[in-house]
């Protein structure tokens, strides 16, 4: 069975170059067949470890004159079904989304496109499945590569590219951080090059420094502030099906790292878990307080993704203290919290984006401002918006609460018996989480009113109409799963304790909490009951009442019109930055009344907002050396004489230095 | 289920006391203190009127607060009677769940399109985004004290007999006051008996509600009020005392909470608009210094 699957699995990746010679009307649905297949034979793989909780190692290909291995065991299991999940709703999703580029780009650039995604898909799978440095790294390369491509598919536009350059730029910095990592604990220990060889060295060494090599180069992928200057630029320009995948799955590649390294560390937890903690902290505020500013609905989304990164290393941090500190319920809670909000995030997450991406492909503008009253033009698109809203800011009954139930329940529950630094460490953390959820929820009440709510801001919105049912059937495939495990989180509970199982061995607090989540799901079955009394009530009194339809009250304003009065985004962001203007960087574009102006003549007003962290780590940085270099550059003049005369110096001072002896 | 009926009850006199008190400083002839009630009787023999701005948000909004007030009830204990559900970590979910109601609040403003409504939105997703914390920190606070983390189970330990626990009680109670004053959009962060548009927060979001839904809207704040009034009893409320004792000092402190929150809508001010940040993030400020007093009586910080 085993070695029908994996030679199924070599079939499927080779096919993948059929891609290119498939006539252009099947391009869509060979990708489609590949990846269901992909899906099917790597979920059949994490299902059976899964239920078994044990490693399955399978020989794979030979590779450097040995055998390389497809290594599965339950944290990689978790992560194939999510990354195969959101694989499948994004290429379902992708024939409807790229309807309107089929006559724009040949047969080739589809071909090239498809192949891609379809790479991206493997490349992920593989990423979780190898252990050996070497080839892990490799496939790592291929993942930010196939992603790139997806990125600059609308290659035409010259933002994208630049912007599909920062990417690749920042993912080979990261590359380089691993390579490093790796690298530094196969010279100092001499094991094997791979995840295991780790174990060697973190067992005789001081763990952080290595781990803090390896947390930079996954964190560039995961996008923890401050390594997370890409993500919202390369989300907004990757068409939807992409930045739905990409910030649903791929990033989370990075968090897969980072676990992975922590599986290998036992002593010295502290630092680190305190370091994850305080780094996610500080993701999760300014993630959530740079989206309230944006005006671009995906780059918002984006900065969400920053957020809930954060809300997963607060887990995955809390988990470490627990296991450095010795309180098991925080940290099977914590890890628990954690690992679960990987998978509501991917589930929301691309929700998100494929409804925004839907907006994107009747309006053509991702700019909310010029966008409004969409509810009533898109009714299913707008409440499945709403749906990943609610469950992204964490409300019951929906997913988002559960996870974060989970971080909440264990920081209560170790308060009491934690030391006097834990015990700070967690007033911090949940007043943290708090805040996030709080800001979250100020964040999407803004988008969604904005977007969808009101009326019509521009005249883009007058042609819009609902989407098509391939763009909506990933939506309805993703809802139902939102609200499964919001509504019965319990089926989820032992999977989970299997997960973490590889990081402590005492997941009993996991199980007492079973009550508690039959209990959560009563509570949330009581709240529906409850709604439905009010409402056949309400019905039952309207029908012996009149019901009338007017315009909306304009406060005894005979001109209101909501149209034109109608709150904006950054009209309902503006207290908000207020608060926080050094942290969101909101610069004001507008000409003050002067005193002596009875008549004032109409103004213009603008606000743009600039990422911090990439003004002072990045574009500053560059630009002084791009100073340095242009300075260097006058010895570039084009003329070959002076080139030959550079030789000749560069010759004559060789020999010089070897004249005197100094080299 | 008793529990249940006390807050029921409670809540139906509430709003009845702050505004007899309201109207006696006043020197005005005081209403009846069933006097809200008549006012949501009357609503609920009206019909209403929907924008036409609005869509079937807007319609399930007010159902969906009212429900999820409704619920967060059930979590609530008085004194030692049991409330109707309870589970580790329910004061998680009783926050989420009334920020869902308000979530939905917030949107249903949103969709009238009037500028007015969504000035009152946006300043009420504000202030409840910064009274969040507070809440937190002072349920974390209970949690480090007596180790416990349910609503119930939380109150049922809570023996404050040092002198140092009084200062706990003391200050969880002013905080809950004012927390109860922010989350019903009352004294001193929003006036609901101001008269202009632009400097209301609560009032403003609903006035396009009519009829059935502005009665639900309506007793949404008599429960809250009553919720939070409960809260404040559970720190003064110990269980050994007898039954007829706890129900008399819940109604006692009902009462006097309703009293108070008349007193100071009659003597207060409203806050400056743009002071209002300053002065919920303070409730936080207090609710850490309440975590610290804790850490000192559980003996984790050593003073000598």
């Amino acid at each position: 069975m085993d070695s029908m699957l994996i030679v199924l699995f070599k079939i499927v990746i080779t096919l993948s170059l059929a891609l290119f010679v498939v006539p252009r009307r099947f391009q869509y649905y060979s990708t489609l067949v590949l990846h269901a297949a992909l899906a099917f034979i790597t979920s059949i793989w994490a299902l059976n470890t899964l239920a078994a909780s044990s490693k399955q190692s399978l020989a794979f290909i030979p590779f450097l004159g040995s055998t390389l291995n497809i290594e599965i065991d339950p944290l990689s299991s978790f992560f194939i079904l999510v990354v195969n999940f959101t694989s499948i709703t994004g290429i379902i999703y992708a024939k409807g989304y790229l309807q309107s580029y089929l006559n724009k780009k040949n047969k080739m650039e589809m071909a090239w496109h498809f192949f891609n995604f379809l790479w991206l898909h493997i490349s992920m799978l593989l990423v979780l499945m190898l252990h050996d440095a070497l080839a892990f790294l490799m496939i790592w390369e291929i993942m930010s590569l196939s992603s790139f491509f997806l990125v600059i598919f609308e290659s035409e536009k010259k933002e994208t590219i630049k912007i599909g350059i920062k990417y690749l730029i920042q993912m080979h910095v990261g590359l380089v951080f691993l390579m490093l990592a790796f690298i530094l604990a196969y010279v100092q220990t001499g094991a094997e090059f791979s995840f295991e060889g780790l174990a060697v060295y973190f067992a005789s060494h001081n763990p952080f420094g290595l781990f803090l090599l390896f947390f930079i180069g996954f964190g560039i992928k995961a996008g923890f502030i401050p390594l997370h200057s890409w993500l919202p630029h390369a989300h907004p320009a990757a068409p939807s099906h992409v930045s739905g995948v990409m910030s649903g799955v791929m990033i989370k590649m990075g968090i897969y790292g980072i676990l992975r390294v922590l599986m290998y560390i036992h002593h010295d937890l502290l630092d680190i878990g305190i370091f994850i903690l305080t780094i996610s902290l500080a993701s999760g505020l300014i993630g959530v307080s740079m989206a309230i500013v944006q005006h671009d609905v995906k780059k918002l989304l984006a900065y969400h993704s920053i957020e809930n990164i954060g809300i997963i290393g607060i887990g995955i941090g809390l988990g470490v203290i627990g296991l450095a500190e010795n309180i098991p319920v925080l940290a099977v809670l914590g890890f628990g919290g954690g690992i679960l909000h990987i998978l509501n995030h991917s589930l929301f997450k691309s929700l998100l984006f494929y409804t925004a991406g839907a907006v994107y492909t009747q309006t053509h503008t991702r700019n909310i401002e010029q966008l409004g009253g969409l509810i009533k033009k898109m009714p299913k698109t707008a409440l499945f918006f709403l749906l990943g809203a609610l469950a992204i800011c964490g409300l019951p009954p929906f997913n988002g609460f559960i996870s974060e139930f989970l971080i909440y329940v264990g920081m209560f529950k170790s308060l009491h018996t934690a030391s006097l630094m834990a015990d700070t460490v967690l007033l911090l953390s949940f007043s943290g989480l708090a805040i996030i959820g709080g800001l979250a929820i100020f964040c999407f009440t803004k988008v969604f009113s904005i977007i969808f709510l009101g009326t019509a801001r521009t005249a883009k919105v007058e042609p819009a109409t609902e989407v098509g049912a391939s763009m909506l059937l990933p939506n309805f495939m993703i809802g139902f799963m939102i609200v499964l495990i919001g509504f019965v989180p319990v089926i989820f509970m032992q999977p989970l304790a299997t997960i973490i199982g590889v990081f402590t061995s005492d997941t009993a607090a996991l199980h007492e909490l079973i009550p508690t989540l039959n209990k959560i799901s009563l509570s949330s079955g009581v709240f529906i009951v409850i709604i439905g009394i009010v409402w056949l009530l309400r019905a039952w009194q309207q029908k012996l009442q009149t019901v009338k339809q007017g315009p909306t009250w304009g406060c005894a304003y005979a001109g209101a019109n909501p149209a034109l009065h109608q709150y904006t985004a950054t009209s309902y962001a503006d207290n908000y930055v207020q608060l926080t203007s050094k942290l969101v960087n909101v610069k004001k574009d507008f000409k003050e009344f002067g005193e002596d102006e009875i008549f004032p003549k109409p103004r213009h007003f603008e606000t743009h907002s600039s990422d911090v962290f990439e003004d002072v780590l990045i574009t500053r940085p560059t630009n002084k050396i791009l100073t340095w270099l242009e300075k260097i550059a006058v010895f570039q003049t084009g003329k070959i004489q002076h080139y030959l005369l550079y030789a000749l110096v560069f010759l004559a001072l060789i020999f010089l230095l070897t004249y005197f002896n100094l080299i | 289920m008793i529990s249940l009926l006390l807050i029921l009850i409670a809540a139906v006199f509430f709003i009845g006391i702050v505004i007899k008190v309201k109207a006696k400083i006043a020197a005005r002839k005081m209403p009846s203190v069933l006097q809200p009630v008549y006012d949501v009787i009357r609503l609920f023999r009206k019909g209403a009127i929907y924008s036409t701005t609005t869509s079937i948000l807007f319609r399930v909004a007010p159902l969906i607060y009212f429900a999820t007030i409704a619920t967060a009830m059930l979590f609530i204990p008085v004194g030692s009677q049991k409330s109707i559900l309870s589970f580790q970590g329910d004061f998680v979910f009783f926050a989420y769940l009334l920020a869902f109601g308000k979530f939905m609040m917030i949107v249903a403003a949103m969709d009238t399109g009037s500028g007015f409504e969504g000035m009152g939105a946006n300043r009420e997703a504000l202030y409840s985004m910064l009274v969040e914390p507070a809440f937190f920190i002072l349920m974390g606070s209970q949690a480090l004290f007596t180790g416990y983390v349910s609503f119930q189970d939380l109150f049922f330990h809570l023996h404050l007999s040092s002198q140092l626990s009084y200062i706990i009680g003391l200050a969880s109670i002013y905080v809950f006051v004012y927390i109860a004053m922010v989350e019903n959009s009352r004294m001193p962060v929003d006036d609901p008996k101001t008269h202009l548009e632009l400097t209301m927060v609560h009032e403003v979001m609903v006035l396009d509600n009519s009829g059935f839904d502005l009665a639900l809207i309506h007793i949404g704040t008599w429960l809250k009020f009553s919720i939070y009034g409960t809260l404040i009893s559970g720190f003064v409320i110990q269980n050994s005392w007898s039954w007829y004792w706890q129900v008399a000092t819940f109604f006692g402190i009902m009462a006097a909470f309703a009293a108070a929150v008349g007193l100071l809508e009659a003597f207060r001010a409203r806050n400056k608009m743009e002071k209002n940040p300053q002065w919920i993030l303070m409730l936080s400020a207090i609710a850490v210094v309440i975590f610290l007093t804790v850490l000192i009586i559980t003996q984790k910080i050593i003073l000598n």
